[in-house]
């Protein structure tokens, strides 16, 4: 049985490519999905492009993941967004590789409003930094937590003692746009 | 395939048409935040001396049913700006599941949403399934629909019960709950469990169902729709129900999909995405069901689309026991099941087998796959990552209350101190998916 989704799988990939060209470093179709790899820099160009032009109107997810022990990847880190199109039932990956020593990501908030807590979580589990996030601090580990718990040397068992209660201030005053009326 | 059909929850209610909304979706589109702002008008407060007033609330109250925190900054009973923290149950799951192997994380599945623990082990081995391009056997897909669809229906029999009890009206949750332990005790005699039953497994299910256990569920749905009747009696037209609900915790569908909202509280804003209707698994493109939607987008609607929606996993029950096949519940594989026990003593391959599987455990290919479930909470996703190794290399979960508690904020922030419970109840908040 052939996947339906294949047809606009391909569309997908030509339009990225013939947009991005060099960006677009790789293409995962494992499984009859489809995951565009694409290069650090382009990767918020690459994400309103699929927003826009594809109708990719749901970011599902901002996953994580630590390539320390996956000997085909490229860099220490990488980061999956996982979109989904409601009109026109598509599931994208996108996947960006991100060395150790250069963390910095451009933040996917101003596309869609489920980044802001994606990247929180993704930035205290990893380390990642969503340059323009509009409040970037601790979502699920406490305040005085230190280190990134889901990187591959944090140990399993370590943990640690916080004290103290947040006075959430940051809270408060974090704004975005897009408040819903 | 069946039609693809919406129902409007004003349709679906008795006496249709009769219910007046104080307010719609269209009076939240204007430069006013909320149309309670009218209060104010014509009162001069410029020289009353006032301060802010800063209340915290939670991490444990009996209104979070969980634990979480908000704290509000409020003039009058009004909350001008709101701070949401959570993770007070963050329990490294993500982190716990890569010393585990895949068989291993189940039962952390099902401490994912502890409501609905089921759906989780199903949305969990569905993945690792398709990793490993097994399909499970007929009778183990209906078996799956069947559980997944009762847990579905005491989901929201939780939500919306409880959802009720937090705005005074506590009846409704009797009604619910005694009809919820008659679905409990048909679990328990399945699976031995209430609350955490790890009873599927990867490539099929723990055991077969006993003996008459289809009657009894047959017998025992029929209980359901009379509590579904008298709460929705009580509650659909009831003036106080109305007016603590109705144009409360409003959200457009175009932000709710920003928002990363999924399930029946994305419905109740007017979407009808609903996977088992748009990517259906284990047959469900065969049944013959409808996907409520609301209108409003408000704390009404989202309660009523999960009334519906109890409606519609009892005709999906109904027809997946009529349908049960026969026939064997676990694939026929050796990386993936154990063998039997008679042919692990008797047999010298059966007993390598086994020595390998419990040893070893599972072993995927490399590679990563993300596979979704539509929960009674909306869209649970897992994405993994295998190694080649016995266990998950990284799992993320995509719980979908976490992207729901993101949205809090803005959602209480003009609203009254008292519609925080309001709100917390219909979004169905689980803080042990929420923070894994």
């Amino acid at each position: 049985m052939t996947n339906p989704e294949t047809a606009k799988h391909d569309a997908i990939v030509d339009e990225v490519r013939s947009a991005f060209g060099d960006a677009l470093l790789d293409v995962d179709r494992s499984y009859d999905d489809l995951a565009l790899v694409v290069e650090k820099a382009a990767v918020h160009s690459v994400l309103a492009h699929l927003r826009d032009a594809r109708q990719c109107d749901l970011l599902l997810d901002i996953a994580g993941v630590d390539c320390m022990d996956l000997p085909e990847s490229r860099t220490r880190f990488e980061l999956e967004y996982i979109l989904y199109s409601i009109p026109t039932d598509v599931r994208v990956r996108v996947r960006v590789p991100v060395p150790e020593d250069d963390m910095d990501v451009a933040t996917a908030t101003d596309l869609w409003q489920s980044a802001n807590w994606g990247e929180r979580e993704a930035y205290e589990m990893f380390g990642f930094n969503f340059v323009g996030h509009p409040c970037l601090k601790r979502l699920l580990t406490h305040h005085e937590f230190q280190g990134h718990p889901l990187r591959k040397d944090y140990p399993v068992m370590g943990g640690q003692w916080c004290t103290t209660t947040s006075d959430m201030t940051e809270d408060l005053e974090e704004r975005q746009g897009g408040v819903p009326k | 395939m069946t039609e693809k059909k919406q129902v409007r929850i004003e349709d679906a209610l008795p006496g249709a048409g009769e219910v007046k909304r104080p307010y719609t979706a269209a009076d939240f589109d204007s430069d006013v935040d909320f149309a309670r702002d009218d209060f104010d008008e014509g009162l001069d407060l410029s020289d009353l001396d006032t301060e802010p007033m800063l209340v915290n609330i939670g991490p444990t109250h009996p209104a979070t049913h969980g634990t979480f925190r908000v704290y509000c900054h409020l003039e009058g009973e009004r909350i001008m700006r709101a701070g949401v923290d959570v993770g007070y149950l963050h329990r490294g799951f993500e982190k716990i599941v890569e010393t585990k192997n895949y068989t291993q994380v189940i039962p952390y599945t099902d401490r994912l949403n502890y409501c609905s623990g089921l759906t989780n082990n199903v949305a969990y081995c569905k993945a690792v399934e398709r990793m490993l391009g097994i399909e499970v056997p007929e009778r183990t897909q209906y078996i799956r629909v069947i559980i997944m669809e009762i847990q579905r229906i005491m989901d929201h029999m939780i939500c919306v019960g409880a959802n009720i009890v937090d705005i005074g009206a506590l009846t409704n949750f009797w009604y619910f709950f005694n009809a919820r332990e008659r679905l409990n005790d048909v679990l328990e005699a399945l699976t031995g469990a209430r609350l955490t039953y790890s009873y599927v497994r990867v490539g099929g299910l723990a055991w077969d169902l006993p003996d008459g256990w289809r009657d009894r569920v047959k017998a025992t749905i029929k209980e359901i729709p009379k509590a579904i009747r008298d709460v929705r009696g009580l509650v659909a037209k009831n003036r106080i129900f109305q007016d603590r609900t109705m144009g409360v915790g409003v959200i457009s569908k175009e932000d709710a999909v920003s928002y990363g909202w999924t399930g029946p509280c994305l419905r109740g804003s007017g979407s009808d995405l609903d996977l088992r209707k748009v990517r259906p698994y284990y047959h469900y493109n065969e049944f013959d069901f409808d996907v409520p939607v609301g209108a409003n987008g408000d704390v009404y609607d989202r309660a009523m689309v999960r009334v519906a929606e109890m409606e519609e996993s009892l005709r999906i029950i109904e027809q997946a026991l009529d349908r049960l096949p026969g026939g064997p519940i676990n694939v026929d594989d050796k990386r993936v099941v154990l063998p039997p026990k008679q042919k692990v003593h008797t047999t010298m391959e059966a007993l390598i087998n086994h020595f390998k599987l419990i040893i070893e455990g599972i072993c995927p290919p490399p590679g990563r796959v993300y596979d979704a479930t539509e929960t009674p909470n909306g869209e649970l996703g897992f994405y993994i990552i295998s190694d080649g190794r016995g266990g998950p290399y990284r799992i993320k979960v995509r719980p979908p209350c976490f992207y729901l508690m993101n949205t809090l904020k803005y959602l209480i922030e003009g609203a009254m101190v008292a519609d925080i419970v309001a709100i917390l109840g219909g979004l169905n908040i689980i803080a042990g998916e929420l923070d894994r």
